[in-house]
């Protein structure tokens, strides 16, 4: 279920490359934990973003998680259609529930990541 | 078998803002017995207002009926056990209500001439004599709000400490069965916070707390019993290691019911801790407040307490504000006098030997719960429990709702963290037997229910007035405020 | 109970707890009193303390009348007994009149969104100018001198160990107004927040919106702190202002030495993220009908722990519902006709007495006391069993033979007459 053309982190997001950009979002596992999804920060399109660090949060009625970006780079576009509708990040949190898009300044660091099925067999030990 | 309880209608009500009608009202000035002013002239006509667009217009008899028949929408002590673990929902005495309402004490003001204040300064040294004695502490300072508001002033007064000895530190450490103000607080005192985990006693790791204190360590802040109703059996030792290098002890003192005339913080290395007068001193929690939080230190932080300090002198009482090395105020004024008055009021109609007693029935409460409970319910830890026990299952959520077509309030759900689907379920002192009984009868039935017939259990609560609330609806689009 | 359990007696439910923890004394506290003792004992601190005196005090507590239902209400078992409403379906009482609370502080303030109440004004401020901060991004807070000193007092507490630095502006001699010279000194790109007080300590009506403009051309916010909420029904509300941050204890909450109070806190819409406190909102439930709950949590210290905008956990429920309570009453028509009976009161004692200040003033106002001393002055008051105003020199040391005076809907014109006889005018 986790795309095999995404690469994904510990912490539950997930990043496609395409070109110099990478799309980020957060995994599927992590929408479905959290719950219903109320409230999604984001960072400001502009910001440049260092990879590992937290670059805005997701929230549900009794939970919130940051969001740690997987690259490195200035974000260059930012989903707006969550700030009304954050319910679409539960929907399809690997399509349409995007977060940010990021211009690589260290393309060499998605490569790094895990594969679909390092992820799934982290998350299997995780939830063990 | 619902024994409780049965449904009887309940009155409808809309807001005030709609049931408003024009010219209207429910006051009465007397006539005014000088001139009148025109308000214009006197502060100038840019700083007048409009009227109060959308502001109440309502009679005396629907302000009465419009309050009364909200507050038959709500659960409360004087209907019946409210189990909320680490909450400490016992019995409010109505003298105490009484008592805060004299005359005297009611509309005296904080800074009228300290001659004319001779009885709340009274009142005040009582209180902090009596607080001193129960937690085996040297000095007390009332002016603290809140638990959690004590808990910042606790933290505030180690940092005044340390700092006077040069180094105020770096990091306080966190069991991480505290109580999440405990970490905010930290943060808002300027320090970091260090998790520690617990054992699988529901105790603190002594060993790994050893190997975790340094000199950056300004602190620990434990609660004593914690959050699993556990005592933490090696305080003693802890504090010996918090001591041996240089930094202090703080206690919450939350659970401090559990503890009141049967152990004192103070005679085993506790430096300073907060209590919450609205759990174990009986002042009403209102429906979330005013609470109060007084901190209680050893004789080397004496210094530090918030101005300002009550004072005596053959002449009387006074308020002393030359304090040099106080961390300062927390709040203006001295506190929430009224609910001081309350908790003042609880501990004489107690008196020493009543203290304890009601420390030894919360213990026999909790652990006749548990015994009753034990045999249906998954209990999170072994170790014996003070004046809370803490179960575990799964649909700890569904089965705290359910509980309400039982009667009950639910006891606190998912709490603490540590537990997963934690039940925390803390009796108090003022319930009887008969009242135990009825609710052990409903859990143990409800636990039947999640084996026989999962549906009823999940989609409760099913008898009250108000159905489950779509609280996610509520976060995505707020509405904070009536919009007409 | 003890079979069921397995114990044999009270002791042994402890027994399990390591020697060196235990006390085996007796607390030293008075054996148990009867309910007459008890209320006996207070009747009597309450003797010690003034009575049926007349009082001119204000400076942050006032004296107003409390309508009886006030406490007819909040003494409600439902109330008065119940938990944070953290269970929804048996708590909608409790949300309901916190939702029309929070409603009517917008109406009063003209702010967007006003929390569910805070310990008092004195601990609302600093929690503005920590959330101004998170907002503005920046560390620098200044502070009028006119606002409450033991306000600033609590501001200093919450700062110091921060490593927030707050500067404070002056005061106009002549109006007693904030010196807008002064404030242009302290206030640049790195000033979070601009605090004042309105009506301010000295009773005096501030110009916010010249304020407001100074502070948002720098980037900084307004918070806007008022502890005298009468002034509300009739000053207008401080629209420019990006947080409010006030104490509600003039709406029907008794003096009591100082506490329990209600503070508030309210802002523009788009801050709410950084409002700290409880807040509750609108939803439905189950059958569609319109129910409460709390919500934003997430912005709260049992969730965000360390993160969290605050640690402030307890509001001021019942305390708030004394003034939800009032505010029903009095309504629109009532609360500015009391306002208006402050202001004829307060203008009737002062435009008999030398004032300090010119600026316009609400039902507070600095009067000089000329050859006297505001002591000398105080104690023939007493005489009379008044209550005199508070000498300034203790916060403001060049505010010699200076009195603060306040005279709301209960000073009566013959006390008034009685302070400006024994004032020598």
């Amino acid at each position: 279920m986790d795309p095999e053309n995404l690469r994904y982190t510990k912490e539950h997001e997930w990043v496609r490359v395409e070109g110099d950009t990478g799309t980020i979002g957060i995994t599927f596992h992590a929408q479905k934990e959290l719950g219903d999804i109320v409230y999604v920060d984001l960072p400001k399109q502009g910001a440049v973003v260092q990879q590992g660090k937290t670059i805005g949060s997701v929230e549900s009625v009794k939970a919130v998680s940051d969001i740690y970006t997987p690259v490195s780079g200035e974000v260059v576009e930012v989903n707006g259609s969550l700030v009304e509708s954050p319910e679409i990040l539960n929907k399809d949190p690997y399509g349409s529930g995007w977060l940010v898009k990021i211009k690589l300044s260290e393309p060499g660091e998605a490569g790094q990541l895990l594969t679909a099925a390092e992820y799934q067999a982290y998350v299997g030990t995780e939830s063990s | 078998m619902i024994k409780k309880v049965r449904p009887h209608p309940t009155q409808n009500e809309a807001l005030l803002f709609e049931t408003s009608s024009p010219g209207k009202a429910g006051y009465q000035l007397p006539e005014l017995d000088v001139p009148a002013v025109d308000p214009a002239e006197a502060l100038g006509a840019e700083h007048v207002r409009e009227e109060i667009p959308d502001f109440p217009e309502v009679s005396e008899v629907d302000v009465i009926r419009h309050f009364t028949r909200l507050s038959t929408w709500n659960y409360a002590i004087d209907l019946g056990l409210y189990p909320l673990g680490s909450c400490t929902m016992k019995y409010n005495p109505r003298v105490n209500e009484a008592v805060a309402r004299t005359e005297g004490l009611m509309w005296i003001h904080p800074y009228q001439p300290d001659a004319l204040s001779q009885g709340a300064f009274a009142i005040l040294a009582d209180l902090e004599k009596a607080l001193a004695e129960i937690t085996g502490m040297d000095a007390v300072t009332l002016q603290p709000a809140a638990g959690a508001h004590g808990e910042l002033t606790g933290i505030l007064l180690v940092r005044a400490a340390l700092e006077a000895q040069g180094n105020a530190r770096k990091r306080v450490i966190v069991p991480d069965s505290a109580h999440g103000t405990n970490p905010a607080s930290v943060r808002m005192a300027g320090y970091e916070v260090v998790n520690v985990a617990s054992n699988d006693r529901g105790m603190l790791d002594v060993d790994a707390l050893a190997r975790m204190v340094d000199e950056d360590i300004a602190a620990i802040m434990i609660t004593n019993p914690n959050t699993l109703g556990v005592f933490e059996e090696h305080i003693a030792e802890v504090a010996r290691i918090l001591h041996s290098k240089g930094a202090l002890v703080y206690m919450d003192g939350a659970n401090m019911n559990a503890l009141a005339g049967i152990s004192r913080p103070g005679d085993y290395g506790v430096d300073l801790m907060h209590l919450n007068l609205h759990k174990t001193f009986s002042t009403p929690h209102g429906g979330g407040g005013p609470g109060s939080g007084p901190v209680a230190v050893k004789k080397p932080i004496e210094p530090f307490l918030p101005l300002p300090r009550l004072q005596h002198a053959p002449s009387g009482w006074s308020w002393n504000y030359d304090r040099p090395q106080s961390m300062g105020r927390v709040r203006a004024f001295y506190g929430n006098f009224g609910v001081l008055v309350r908790a003042l009021a609880y501990i004489m109609a107690h008196g020493g030997d009543g203290l304890k007693r009601a420390t030894l029935d919360a213990l026999l409460n909790a652990n006749y719960l548990r015994k009753l409970l034990e045999s249906h319910y998954e209990i999170a830890y072994h170790a014996p429990s003070m004046h809370e026990c803490v179960f575990r299952h799964a649909s700890t959520g569904a089965i705290a709702k359910r509980l309400i077509d039982y009667g009950f309030h639910p006891y606190t759900v998912s709490f603490p963290l540590i537990v997963h689907g934690a039940m925390m379920i803390e009796p108090t002192e003022t319930e009887s037997k008969q009242e135990l009984d009825l609710f052990a009868d409903a859990l143990i039935s409800i636990a039947q229910e999640v084996e026989e017939n999962p549906e009823v259990v999940l989609a409760a609560p099913h008898s009250t007035r108000t159905t489950k609330v779509d609280e996610v609806a509520a976060a995505r689009k707020p509405i904070l405020k009536w919009r007409g | 109970m003890l079979d069921t359990i397995g114990v044999s007696s009270l002791e042994d439910l402890y027994a399990h707890l390591p020697e060196d923890v235990r006390f085996h004394g007796a607390l030293n506290i008075p054996f148990g009193k009867s309910e007459y003792e008890i209320v006996d004992y207070f009747r009597a601190r309450g003797g010690e303390n003034a009575n049926q005196h007349a009082n001119f005090l204000g400076a942050g507590v006032y004296h107003h009348y409390r309508p009886v239902l006030v406490d007819a209400v909040v003494s409600r078992g439902e109330f008065l007994t119940s938990y944070t409403p953290y269970q929804a379906e048996i708590s909608q009482g409790t949300l309901t009149a916190i939702f029309e609370f929070q409603t009517m502080i917008c109406q009063l303030t003209g702010m967007d969104v006003a929390n569910a109440s805070m310990y008092d004004g004195s601990t609302a401020m600093p929690e503005a100018a920590m959330m101004a901060m998170r907002i503005a991004g920046r560390n620098n807070i200044a502070v009028a001198r006119t606002v409450h000193p033991e306000y600033r007092e609590v501001l200093g507490t919450y700062t110091r160990h921060q490593g927030v630095p707050v500067k404070e502006f002056e005061y106009d001699p002549e109006s007693g107004q904030v010196d807008v010279e002064s404030l242009a000194q302290v206030l640049d790109e790195t000033t979070a927040a601009v605090i004042i007080q309105s009506p301010n300590f000295f009773g005096v009506v501030e110009d916010s919106k010249q304020i407001a403009e100074m502070a948002h051309a720098k980037g900084a916010l307004l918070v806007y702190v008022f502890t005298e909420a009468v002034s509300l029904g009739l000053l207008e509300p401080p629209r420019d202002a990006d947080i409010v941050a006030g104490e509600l204890q003039s709406f029907a909450i008794a003096p009591s030495y100082g506490g329990p109070f209600a503070g508030i806190l309210a802002c523009k819409e788009k801050y709410v993220r950084q409002l700290p406190g409880r807040l509750v909102g609108e939803t439905k439930d189950a059958n569609g009908n319109r129910a409460f709950c709390l919500t934003l949590a997430t912005r709260e210290q049992h969730i965000r722990r360390e993160k969290a905008t605050s640690n402030i956990c307890t509001n001021q429920a019942l305390i708030a519902l004394m003034a939800t309570v009032f505010m029903a009453l009095y309504g629109k028509q009532g609360l500015r006709e009391l306002a208006g009976q402050n202001l004829a009161k307060a203008h009737y004692l002062g435009e008999r007495l030398w004032r300090r200040f010119n600026g316009p003033y609400f039902n507070e106002f600095v009067a000089a006391t000329g050859v006297q001393s505001a002591e000398e002055i105080n104690r023939r008051l007493l005489g009379f069993q008044i209550v005199g105003g508070l000498p300034l020199d203790r916060f403001y040391p060049e505010l010699g033979n200076s009195v603060l005076l306040c005279c709301t809907e209960m000073a009566s014109r013959a006390d008034m007459d009685a302070v400006a006889e024994a004032f020598g005018a």
